[in-house]
């Protein structure tokens, strides 16, 4: 019987929180070490366990995973959130791809000084809702179906879920010229697995602050 | 029948060649119409051929894909470059991710200013030296194989090869200490398809040329 996964990281969000969601969403239970002192990484350095001396890590079948998207594409493929074939598999790819490179400049905006984190924030609800919003409530216009790709739950809804949340606590009303998406948002929240992983208590990381930004700071020396 | 895959995106390296690389390795002949002005970038963002606004955009089978990542995954997929399974696939994507972090940072180098570019270049050079290059040469000294992954070749040993080609121009001695990785270089640099990609009048592009970039930055405002 396999041992639950076993992820590596710091107390917050990082890299980290698109492999919470995912394996919450499909419903798989998993344990975390936080990284907390420069010791402690030092150490798992040293014992090999990080490919490119980097975390995210995952322990998972045997496997010590690193690399966010490698990660990220094996739990799709294993919990059958990546589509029926090679032509859902791709759009899947570049819906989520897209929502990633969004993400992470979410991600990095908690790192800049606090006088441009301002204005990084206001930079990427921007972008948020001229580049990417607008593509996904066209790919839910087109099709009227109630998931992103093949009419079925994919990892492309997890993440665009993530995201959307994500934004909206730079801007709540970010979603106001997106009627398909605010539905979409709804729908997806209330899957039971989903719904359990919004709830308090729950293994999701609230967003970076400053005591988050000082640790990262301190582990990863820069 | 299929035509052959069309590459747009701009007459250098940047963020096309590693899915050049891996049309070229893998023995499919291609097309590219090169932006060569603003109006070329605009016409494709106007007929909506491009998902988020940028390129690489890729025809192929009838999709315009975009996102580097989902093309090359996808060639990987079609042209049989992706592992047997799961488990050579997340091998794989760890690698690959790895790969494409330092191409990132060589490729983005021209681009910094010119008072950052001897940090950036120190910076890639260690990184190199240290974290990278020592990764994959104890891969292949820990199994003896000639490729990286399930003792076949597959995208990965494709990319590590052009990957290996880049750290030579940015400084010869980097590979001194890594026989393996020499070796798969050599190894992969003289398969058919390689070495005819590697010939002069192929579809590989030159290193970026400084003057070049200027007159690109001048054209496109970045």
């Amino acid at each position: 019987m396999a041992a639950k996964p076993k992820l590596w990281y710091f107390c917050g969000r990082g890299r980290m929180e698109s492999i919470r969601w995912l394996l919450a969403a499909a419903g798989v239970e998993f344990e975390e070490e936080f990284i907390e002192t420069r010791e402690h990484y030092e150490k798992l350095k040293k014992d090999g366990c990080l490919l490119f001396g980097q975390v995210p890590l995952v322990e998972i079948d045997g496997m010590m995973l690193t690399q966010t998207r490698a990660i990220l594409s094996y739990l799709a493929a294993k919990y059958n959130l990546y589509g029926k074939d090679l032509k859902e598999r791709v759009r899947i790819d570049m819906y989520t791809d897209g929502i990633l490179d969004l993400m992470l400049m979410i991600a990095l905006a908690a790192f800049q000084p606090p006088g441009e984190k301002e204005e990084k924030d206001a930079a990427i609800v921007k972008k948020a809702q001229a580049r990417y919003f607008p593509v996904f409530e066209k790919i839910l216009k087109d099709h009227g179906e109630d998931f992103l790709v093949g009419n079925k739950f994919s990892w492309a809804d997890v993440q665009l879920l993530e995201a959307i949340l994500m934004v909206e606590e730079l801007d709540a009303p970010v979603l106001s010229d997106f009627p398909l998406l605010k539905a979409f948002k709804t729908r997806i929240s209330n899957i039971p697995t989903i719904k359990k992983f919004l709830q308090p208590g729950s293994q999701r990381k609230p967003p970076p602050d400053s005591r988050y930004v000082e640790v990262v700071r301190t582990v990863l020396q820069f | 029948m299929a035509g052959k895959p069309v590459l747009h995106y701009f007459n250098a390296r940047g963020r096309m060649e590693s899915i050049r690389w891996l049309l070229a390795a893998a023995g499919v002949e291609f097309e590219e119409k090169f932006i060569e002005s603003p109006d070329d970038l605009d016409k494709l963002k106007n007929d909506g051929s491009l998902m988020f606004q940028q390129v690489p955009m890729v025809e192929i089978d009838g999709m315009k894909l975009v996102q580097s990542r989902a093309i090359l995954n996808y060639i990987a997929t079609k042209y049989n470059l992706y592992g047997k399974d799961m488990k050579e696939r997340v091998l794989i994507d760890m690698y690959a991710e790895g790969i494409a972090d330092l191409l990132e940072m060589i490729m983005i180098l021209p681009l910094c200013p010119a008072d950052q570019k001897d940090a950036k270049l120190a910076l890639i050079k260690d990184r190199s030296t240290n974290r990278y290059l020592p990764a994959f040469e104890k891969v292949l000294k820990s199994h003896g194989q000639d490729y990286l992954v399930g003792n076949k070749l597959s995208r990965v040993d494709i990319h590590l090869t052009e990957l290996l080609y880049y750290v030579e121009e940015v400084d010869s001695s980097l590979l001194a200490n890594f026989p393996l990785l020499k070796a798969l270089k050599t190894k992969i640099s003289n398969l058919p398809n390689v070495k005819k990609f590697l010939q002069p009048g192929s579809q590989r592009k030159p290193p970026p040329d400084p003057k070049k970039i200027e007159e690109v930055r001048k054209m496109f405002k970045f």
